[in-house]
């Protein structure tokens, strides 16, 4: 697995590289949407990396730009502006043309494995569509077996290949869903929400499953959610948004033991534990307000609306996000 | 005190292109006034048809109540004409959904939506339903509620939403709400702001409350009796602190075990339950949780466990529930 905590944070480590990557996407106004009234920010000046081998979480609400980073990172958003380094090359500058063997190394598995399957397909056929498409083996009989490879390697039986997709359960969708993602051998994958749409009892047979895949085949993931208790434990450095904006970034244990972001301390506390005992004990940051629009965010810092600990500098100056304890990032000018 | 609700061996089922479901399969419970009883399940396991039972709001023509009883403040609902349960409905009985914007009306102002429930159940003006509705929305912290009385759903956020969801469920001053995975479709912020002001209002007005979730998480800190269900069937009930303490159903335990934990040191690996949620289509002979259980044992296959006494006030369908193992989630 990862190195959790290396000091120098190297580019040589580093299988990918986001600088202050922005998409902002326009809003239309008049009988034939062709005035640009606005733009919703939803990623707005964000750098992170990703070491090669290590889990990145990516965490925050809904609207907060975390599936906007993912796509952008895959090239199936453009970004507005900035860099997505894969391996040394920006990929944000590639023609589509060029990109196309790139995306072999790069793969992403959906929320909602309900809708990210053709329903018309078969198994077989979902999982030899990019194997076709990238030309990676031409002889018909070798489909077959790397399609039941696919399927056992995921844990599916590999007589599922001539069913379709309504005939399985969520959990099994998923799992082609991962087995689709692994059919070209990728070195990084995005994880957009791979659990939340599934049953409770099923949702640890996917953590586990995805963390034997990474171990098995070396691989890197962006792992993209909003339950905390499960980003702490699929994830070795964790990046929380807010607004379109990266907040915190830390490794995993120091994350949750000393957050710093009053934003990260208030989604921690409402995180809730499977203890009524533990639950009456303990004291919970319910934070006031609501997210507000990305079309117009507020000034000086993103958070001040629904902060606890704002003060008047807050609403002026935007926090520059800096390092205030050793691997330990973050954006608010009160810690 | 006498029960508010007593629901005795309800049978839902749904009569599908498939054959028929057995959706809501002889469950019993009941709610004592003023008490937050959570009904915990997956997807499919019967808990929204079990609530839906309560308001006889079971889709017709597939879905239909073949037995059972539900008795609310002394009546049977079941034998209850179509307009005298017409009158409990909303009034003593209110329901919460978990998709506030499919569950409000898109074309009608919120104002009207609260102000129609409060005509159709009492002999109130205009006027003064318009007052209720304005010190509703204010009870459930709505900002500006003048104004946002006469918009509409779309330009109220999801926790807005549900906030008028609450307002309208509370009009009418119900003895009962039932909340059907009210926080689900919300942001976790969110979420805990919804939890808190259902639990405050809830107290403040000693409704009682049946919270409806699939995430034994969410209600650890509100309920008093958890009631899980699986495949149809109340599987094992207990208090609160009980049930998180001691579970004696191999499923709850699973689920307790398999989520990974905020407040407890990483693991190394999660311990998932095996294998797939039921297929109510086909579902094993004896207990229908046999495929995925590690503790089966002969009897499993050949006889349903009864739900029966397992502990102090504590109920368990499973054969082995006294020999299953003391481990609580803490000490795993």
């Amino acid at each position: 697995m990862a190195q959790t905590q290396n000091s120098t944070l190297n580019t040589q480590n580093s299988i990918l590289e986001v600088r202050g990557l922005k998409k902002y996407f326009p809003i239309y106004s008049g009988l034939f949407a062709q005035r640009v009234e606005g733009w919703v920010r939803a990623v707005d000046d964000i750098s992170f990396s990703i070491r090669r081998g290590e889990t990145l979480g990516l965490v925050g609400e809904s609207g907060c730009g975390k599936t906007t980073t993912g796509r952008c990172i895959l090239q199936l958003d453009r970004p507005t502006a900035g860099e997505v380094l894969f391996e040394g090359q920006n990929l944000a500058r590639m023609a589509d043309a060029a990109l196309r063997p790139l995306r072999r190394q790069m793969q992403i598995v959906f929320q909602d494995p309900y809708s990210s399957l053709n329903p018309r397909m078969t198994v077989g056929q979902i999982l030899s569509e990019p194997i076709r498409v990238h030309r990676i083996s031409p002889d018909g009989r070798r489909y077959e077996d790397r399609v039941a490879e696919l399927l056992s390697v995921v844990g599916l039986n590999p007589l599922m290949a001539g069913r379709y997709p309504h005939e399985l359960s969520g959990g099994q969708r998923q799992r082609v869903g991962i087995a689709r993602a692994l059919a070209l051998e990728p070195k990084f994958i995005v994880c957009d929400e791979p659990i939340s749409a599934l049953d409770v009892s099923i949702q640890a047979q996917i953590l586990n499953l995805l963390e034997e895949l990474q171990e098995r085949f070396g691989l890197t993931y962006l792992f993209i959610a909003h339950d905390l208790s499960v980003v702490r434990h699929i994830s070795d450095r964790i990046v929380v948004m807010y607004l379109g904006k990266v907040v915190e970034i830390a490794g995993r244990q120091e994350l949750y033991e000393n957050p710093l972001h009053p934003y990260t301390k208030a989604l921690l506390s409402a995180v809730p534990i499977p203890d009524p005992l533990v639950e009456a004990k303990r004291e919970r940051v319910v934070l006031g307000g609501e997210v507000p629009s990305p079309l117009n965010p507020p000034h000086g810092c993103i958070f001040h609306s629904r902060c606890p600990i704002a003060v008047e500098e807050c609403s002026q100056r935007v926090p520059e996000i800096r390092e205030v304890r050793p691997n330990h990032r973050a954006a608010c000018i009160r810690v | 005190m006498a029960d508010l609700l007593e629901v005795r061996d309800l049978r839902t089922y749904l009569h599908t292109s498939h054959g028929v479901v057995k959706a809501v399969d002889g469950v019993s419970y009941s709610v004592a006034p003023g008490q937050t009883v959570a009904l915990v399940g997956e997807s499919g396991c019967g808990k929204t048809m079990s609530a839906l039972s309560i308001m006889r709001l079971v889709p017709k023509p597939q879905g239909s109540i073949v037995g059972g009883e539900i008795i609310f403040a002394g009546r049977d609902l079941l034998t209850l004409k179509d307009e005298e349960m017409r009158r409990i409905r909303g009034a003593e009985i209110a329901m919460i959904f978990q998709e506030p914007m499919s569950s409000l009306n898109p074309v009608l102002t919120i104002g009207r939506q609260i102000t129609e429930t409060l005509e159709a159940h009492s002999a109130v003006s205009k006027g003064e339903a318009r007052e209720r509705a304005l010190e509703l929305l204010r009870l459930v912290g709505i900002p500006d509620p003048v104004q946002r009385l006469s918009e509409y759903p779309h330009q109220f956020s999801g926790g807005m939403r549900q906030r008028v969801m609450i307002a309208i469920a509370l009009s009418c001053k119900p003895k009962l709400i039932l909340a059907d995975e009210p926080t689900t479709a919300l942001d976790v912020t969110i979420q805990a702001q919804i939890l808190e002001l259902v639990r405050d209002l809830t107290q403040k007005f000693g409704v009682a409350l049946m919270i409806i979730t699939h995430n034994l998480g969410v209600v650890a800190r509100y309920a008093d009796r958890v009631n899980v269900m699986y495949a149809g069937k109340i599987i094992e009930s207990a208090g609160a602190r009980e049930i998180y303490e001691n579970p004696r159903h191999p499923y709850t335990l699973g689920l307790l075990r398999s989520v990974p934990r905020l407040d407890q040191p990483r693991k190394a690996k999660l311990d998932p339950i095996e294998g797939q949620p039921p297929d109510l289509w086909n579902l094993p002979q004896g207990c229908s949780f046999l495929p995925r259980c590690r503790f089966a044992v002969g009897k499993c296959g050949q006889e349903v466990p009864p739900l029966r006494e397992a502990g102090d006030s504590h109920r368990s369908a499973c054969w082995v529930a006294e020999t299953l193992q003391q481990q609580t989630v803490l000490s795993s």
